[in-house]
């Protein structure tokens, strides 16, 4: 979304003066500067990354990303404010994003959702004191044709039916998607993918940064 | 319809079908290949001669798109556009998913054409398995020779980069995306300039859908021709089409653009008919944005003409979604209502107030409160927002009229039963809930 931004009810975390960033996550961010003619157009990637290593983005991070992007600060908010996928404050180890849309609904969404929250005993956006889950509200997933939806992380759970929520929940693999992954965004923080030809084989964009 | 042979999704469900080995076996990268041996002026007159036109929503003819490109450009720059956040469309996830190098053959080809050495994909955040697929795909499509510098040994150089969004279904418009891909909030820009002339980093863009690029292997492999001997008049070639609901068989399908809505739900190849036989009060057949049929307007042809003649606005993402006669429909228009409140990026006056508003007195409408004169003003909100008549900056309030009018009036019998039935000082219980 949109002009209505969530989860800013609590201040965003301000981690104080200590640095967030450790070395492994700006040399990830950096990793992804020739891919684009500017800076700032790193800020998605990087807050991708960011949340990825830290779980969410507070202030300190965002201070940081600025000034390694060379934007200011209130830049990164904005566009952080903007998206429903960054968090501004911890979120759970797990999150519950759960579709609420046309199809999925009339098949049974909002019991899900409901059974959701009954079950973690929070409401939307909010985190239970165990830190283990949060839970989010999506429109369309784009996985209608199995709906009711939800997703735990980034596994993609289909045809969700209320009743299965417990089990589903209790779960600990309910994570664990088994697919190949490919680590550009998450995966371990090292530097040597600037050099192996595959991921910064850029040619022209490389140019365009120089000429801009 | 049973002698339709798929295309798009001919390796679907076959073992491997992500791996470039099935991909090459089927013939994958031929047409690259043959591209790749032509001029790029060549290629955009037999994607021209096609008439391809674009699968995002918009319907417009990529050809002619690519040749808004200045001619005296010295960098274009490429968005595949995998957004795909309109409910209730999932057609580009299907694709990616089943076959990921047909998209990146599609990207060559476009790029090529268009004259571009970086093609940025964009992808919903939400795509987390598909992204994965897709960027191994790249991967390894780099690693063949495929992407990076002297694609295939013809001299012409590509990268491709898969930029993740981040939740709006805003950055699917265009210049949202081109905002987003800047790293900004995806506000869409006024337009001209268009982005083929100013786009992203101030240069010439294309935006085109992975569906659409999808196309471009088989035109360039089968030719112009064989493409416009799919389906009739300028609703030709191959296509993918969603349904979800309560039917029995949801699911994305592959047909000519030549079925009716009927069939997509009936039929044999496709829905197979509603649960339990129940029957079908409404649906919205290209994705909610393009408005809502009645259960007895079902004879409307998928195509890129026929929608208009049931007050839609066009066959979008040719999604359908069918809502079943046990469904009331005050929790439809608030389900719809509420996804363009929550949507609207805010920029234009219109927008931000129409969409929210229409929320409110769907709200009000489904918590047994509403008044007749809600409809009318329903009615009137609806036609006082949007691009059309000039009120807004992108397509999105378009996109909420057009349902929500529809809604009120092919339903409006039925609102008004449900009014009729409200007890009285519900409104004033309810009010004091909303406000
Ligand atoms: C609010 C809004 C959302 C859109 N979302 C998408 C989307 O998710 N995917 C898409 O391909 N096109 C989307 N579009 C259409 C794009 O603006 C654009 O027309 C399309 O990507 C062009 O590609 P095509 O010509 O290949 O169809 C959207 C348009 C609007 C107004
Ligand atoms: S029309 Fe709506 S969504 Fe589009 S730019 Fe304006 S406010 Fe944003
Ligand atoms: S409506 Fe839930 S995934 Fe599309």
């Amino acid at each position: 979304m949109a002009w209505k931004t969530i989860d800013r009810n609590e201040p965003v975390v301000d981690a104080g003066a200590t640095p967030v960033l450790t070395e492994a996550i700006r040399g990830k961010i950096e990793s992804f500067f020739p891919r684009y003619p500017t800076k700032r157009a790193v800020l998605l990637p990087a807050l991708h990354v960011i949340q990825d290593a830290l779980g969410f983005i507070g202030w300190q991070a965002m201070k940081e990303v600025a000034d390694l992007l060379e934007i200011h600060p209130s830049a990164v908010f904005d566009t952080i404010s903007f998206y429903t996928h960054f968090w501004t404050k911890p979120r759970g180890e797990k999150v519950v994003t759960v579709c609420r849309s046309i199809s999925c609904e009339l098949l049974g969404g909002r019991e899900v959702l409901e059974a959701v929250k009954d079950h973690l005993g929070i409401g939307e956006h909010e985190t239970t004191g165990d830190g283990k889950y949060s839970i989010a509200v999506e429109e369309c997933l784009a996985g209608c044709d199995h709906g009711p939806c939800l997703l735990v992380n980034e596994r993609m759970h289909k045809c969700v039916k209320a009743a299965d929520v417990p089990a589903l929940l209790a779960d600990a693999g309910n994570a664990d998607h088994g697919l190949p992954r490919s680590d550009l965004f998450d995966g371990p923080v090292v530097d040597d993918d600037r050099d192996d030809g595959v991921i910064a084989s850029t040619s022209d964009v490389v140019e365009m940064q120089d000429s801009n | 319809m049973g002698s339709y042979e798929p295309v798009l999704l001919k390796n679907r469900g076959v073992e491997g079908s992500c791996t470039l080995k099935v991909h090459r076996a089927g013939g994958g990268y031929a047409g690259a290949e043959k591209a790749l041996k032509l001029s790029s002026d060549e290629v955009i007159e037999e994607v021209k001669k096609a008439n391809l036109r674009g699968r995002g929503g918009a319907g417009f003819p990529a050809g002619v798109k690519w040749s808004f490109l200045p001619k005296d450009r010295e960098k274009t720059i490429l968005c595949v556009n995998g957004d795909e956040s309109e409910p209730p469309t999932f057609s580009n996830r299907v694709l990616m998913e089943s076959d990921p190098h047909m998209l990146i053959e599609g990207i060559i080809i476009a790029a090529y054409a268009t004259r571009s050495q970086v093609a940025y994909v964009y992808l919903r955040v939400e795509f987390h398995e598909q992204f994965h697929i897709l960027q191994l795909a790249i991967d390894e499509a780099y690693a063949a020779g495929l992407l990076g510098k002297d694609v295939l040994g013809s001299g012409f150089d590509l990268d491709v980069y898969v930029h993740r969004g981040a939740g709006a279904y805003v950055c699917g418009e265009e210049t949202g995306l081109i905002e987003s891909l800047e790293g900004k909030r995806g506000w869409p820009r006024i337009k001209p300039p268009f982005p083929a002339v100013e786009g992203a980093f101030g240069l010439p863009t294309v935006v085109n859908n992975v569906e659409t690029l999808a196309n471009l292997p088989h035109i360039m492999t089968r030719g112009a021709d064989w493409f416009q001997s799919i389906g009739a008049g300028s609703s030709t070639g191959p296509k993918l089409f969603c349904l979800s609901g309560p039917v029995n068989r949801p699911g994305c399908f592959e047909g000519a653009m030549d079925m009716t809505c009927e069939e997509l739900i009936y039929g044999d190849d496709y829905g197979r008919g509603m649960v339990d036989d129940v029957g079908v009060k409404a649906v919205f057949p290209g994705g909610i944005s393009m408005g809502v049929l009645t259960g007895d307007e079902l004879g409307m042809k998928m195509d890129f003409d026929d929608p208009r003649n049931f007050g839609l606005l066009g066959l979008g993402t040719a999604a359908a979604v069918v809502v079943d006669v046990e469904t009331d429909m005050r929790d439809v228009l608030l389900n719809v209502s509420r996804f363009y409140s929550h949507e609207s990026c805010g920029q234009c006056t219109q927008c931000r107030e129409g969409t929210s508003w229409m929320y409110r007195i769907a709200s009000r409408i489904a918590m047994g409160a509403g008044r007749i004169e809600d409809l009318d003003l329903l009615e009137q909100v609806s036609g006082r927002m949007g691009m059309m008549p000039g009120y807004s900056i992108c397509g999105l309030p378009d996109g909420a009229a057009f349902p929500i009018r529809g809604l009120v009036q092919k339903f409006r019998t039925e609102y008004e039963e449900h009014m009729g039935r409200q007890r009285d000082g519900r409104a004033e219980a309810v009010l004091r809930v909303l406000n």
